[in-house]
């Protein structure tokens, strides 16, 4: 206990120092809205010319009064987000462990090498467009009077379809899946390969002169090899099975009325309620918040509590 | 020597064969190649179905929509776009292009100041903080306050509303590539290098700006170009903080956002060149004005790429 006491070097000062700018911006950025979390358990109410900090302080305490209101008042949109973000998570979980895997292991055996790279570089381009750019991308393809999809529909003599309407929600949970594949694919392939180049080449050549071929090598090295970091994206992405890519569900569907039932994430319904709610109610707003944190909390430690008991070595903590 | 040239030899026949033995069937590489080949065209297929549609005339889109064969070509989305005027005569879209390069820059150069710095403290093993500061920067990447709270404290309490700072401020730092840059540090960076900077009695921050960093290009590289992507198609935090009214302090992408249902806004009625507002080639416009947000992304990370391959490689290795 004394060591711990011991006085601080001017190392340790230096490097404090340094590391002042950063840490303010944690707690302004992130343990400020922490502590925020408050509300959620408050009956927040505005107190006239006060600001945010008086009012939270005055405000009365509510138990959890908020989150039983979040479930009883609407039960069918609560039911309908939480059904949404966990539904599209879990096909999300395993797709984007499954499909990157392959497709990495498939990539790097490939003869050419040119090719390799330049199909590399071309799926990582979708990673850095944001989805107001492939909302448009989308609607050049689906609008429905000059969209592309509709065009060779009625060329084929089918009937268009109104997609950003009631009557083409059957379609869109199979578009929103395809185009979170078509963003992420890219970058998955990239974390996944730079961890295969640090498998060691003397595993290979061991495996070639004992005859094993590509398929027995990617099987019985690259996937054993890969583990590791599967398990922690899938912990990591456990993590998050509460919130959901925003941007996905809001932009590309135009934010479009008769579809609200298809992309009503939790944090769709969070923010419609912020900012297309003409009279906000802080509290259960915050609620929905705090339980996508502590829920999501929750489930990691599950996942990971899991990963422990089969797979000691690998879980995250 | 010559004895081991020969051994080289026999050594590189023998690794060549076995090369041959273990490449992959002709047919499934064939197989293999087509089916990357699909996933390349369909990454950058929209990119260039946009670029198409911009440069199509208003009159081709009414007649066969939108299609890769144009019925007519034409740069008047282009000439309109740029015609867009604001009360003070200034181009509209030129002055979101100029907001997203000030965000763009002003956020990734601080944020590579706070991520490398607190990467570089926490990679330091003698530092006393160092498990707290482990500690600290890890709890935010599990809970988070919300949309709400965050809203609350940025809007009400910082007062960032209508400012750059709310879109550059929140987006500046992340646990993530604190972590990326810790790891990095760790294994490039050797001891020596910050003792010798020690006993020739240079303080950390020296240490820091002219030991460290001039060895970290790619980890800088790595963590600029993910920043500036961040900040370059930042839309969310310009929705959430910039009031419909302030169209002067819009980013490219939140015009974008705007103009989806109504182009209007961006046309000051009579600063409109040639003043037929009615008969804006909207769709065109639209989507010229997307491909002017795209352009800057898709000829810039191709050459960054080199670099974070690298970045991520060695920051990634689990300790």
């Amino acid at each position: 206990m004394n060591k711990v006491r011991k006085k601080w070097s001017r190392d340790d000062l230096q490097l404090f120092f340094l590391s002042l700018p950063t840490v303010l911006w944690y707690v302004l950025f992130c343990y400020l809205p922490l502590f925020g979390l408050i509300i959620a358990f408050k009956k927040y109410q505005v107190v006239p010319g006060k600001g945010f900090l008086y009012s939270l302080m005055h405000s009365e305490w509510s138990g959890l009064e908020n989150f039983r209101f979040l479930f009883a008042n609407n039960r069918e949109t609560t039911v309908n987000m939480f059904v949404n973000t966990l539904g599209y998570n879990l096909v999300f979980i395993v797709l984007d462990i499954v499909l990157p895997v392959t497709l990495a292991i498939m990539i790097s055996n490939l003869k050419s090498r040119p090719l390799a790279k330049t199909a590399q570089t071309a799926m990582f381009l979708p990673h850095f467009l944001s989805w107001v750019v492939v909302g448009y991308f989308v609607f050049a393809f689906l609008s429905t009077d000059h969209g592309l999809v509709n065009r060779l529909l009625t060329l084929m003599g089918a009937a268009p379809v109104k997609w950003y309407q009631e009557e083409a929600s059957g379609y869109w949970p199979w578009i929103l899946v395809s185009l979170h594949i078509w963003k992420t694919m890219g970058f998955s392939m990239v974390i996944y390969l730079a961890a295969m180049k640090g498998v060691d080449a003397a595993l290979y050549e061991a495996a070639m002169i004992d005859g094993a071929g590509k398929w027995k090598q990617a099987r019985y090295i690259t996937l054993p090899m890969l583990r590791p970091v599967i398990v922690m994206m899938f912990i990591l992405a456990t993590g998050r099975i509460f919130n959901s890519d925003f941007g996905l569900f809001y932009r590309t569907t135009r934010n479009a009325g008769s579809l609200t039932g298809v992309y009503l994430t939790l944090d769709v319904y969070v923010y419609n309620s912020i900012f297309n709610n003409p009279r906000p109610v802080y509290g259960y707003i915050s609620a929905a918040g705090a339980l996508q944190s502590v829920l999501g909390c929750l489930t990691m430690l599950c996942a990971n509590g899991i990963i422990r008991k089969i797979d000691r070595d690998n879980a995250l903590f | 020597m010559k004895k081991e040239k020969k051994e080289n030899a026999v050594f590189q026949e023998v690794s060549s064969g076995m090369e041959k033995f273990n490449a992959l069937r002709p047919g499934t590489n064939a197989a293999f190649s087509g089916l990357f080949i699909l996933l390349a065209i369909l990454c950058v297929l929209p990119v260039v179905f946009v670029i198409i549609i911009s440069f199509s005339s208003q009159a081709s889109i009414n007649k066969v929509g939108y299609t890769f064969t144009p019925a007519e070509w034409s740069a008047e989305a282009y000439r309109y776009v740029w015609h867009l005027r604001d009360y003070h005569g200034f181009p509209t879209v030129l002055r979101s292009f100029l907001n997203s390069l000030i965000i763009t820059v002003a956020g990734t150069v601080l944020g590579l100041v706070l991520i490398t710095t607190m990467g570089y403290v926490i990679s330091r093993k003698t530092f006393r903080l160092r498990k707290a500061y482990a500690v600290f920067i890890f709890i935010p990447m599990i809970f988070n306050g919300g949309l709400l709270a965050t809203y609350v404290v940025n809007a009400q309490l910082l007062h960032l509303k209508n400012t750059f700072f709310a879109i550059i401020l929140p987006l500046a730092c992340s646990s993530f590539y604190i972590m990326v840059a810790a790891t990095f540090f760790r294994m490039a960076i050797p001891d020596a290098i910050v003792e010798s900077g020690k006993i020739d009695g240079a303080g950390q921050l020296r240490i820091f700006t002219q030991l460290v960093l001039p060895v970290s290009l790619p980890l800088m590289a790595t963590v600029a170009l993910f920043l500036t992507f961040g900040y370059w198609n930042d839309w969310y935090q310009a929705s959430l903080y910039l009031e419909s009214s302030r169209h002067d302090l819009f980013p490219l992408q939140y015009v974008l956002v705007n103009i989806e249902k109504n182009i209007q806004f961006l046309a000051n009625s009579d600063m409109m060149t040639g003043g037929q507002s009615g008969e804006l080639p909207t769709e065109t416009m639209r989507m010229a004005i997307v491909v002017l947000t795209v352009v800057p992304i898709m000829f810039s990370y191709p050459f960054f790429q080199k670099y974070f391959v690298t970045g991520l490689t060695v920051g990634s290795v689990k300790e």
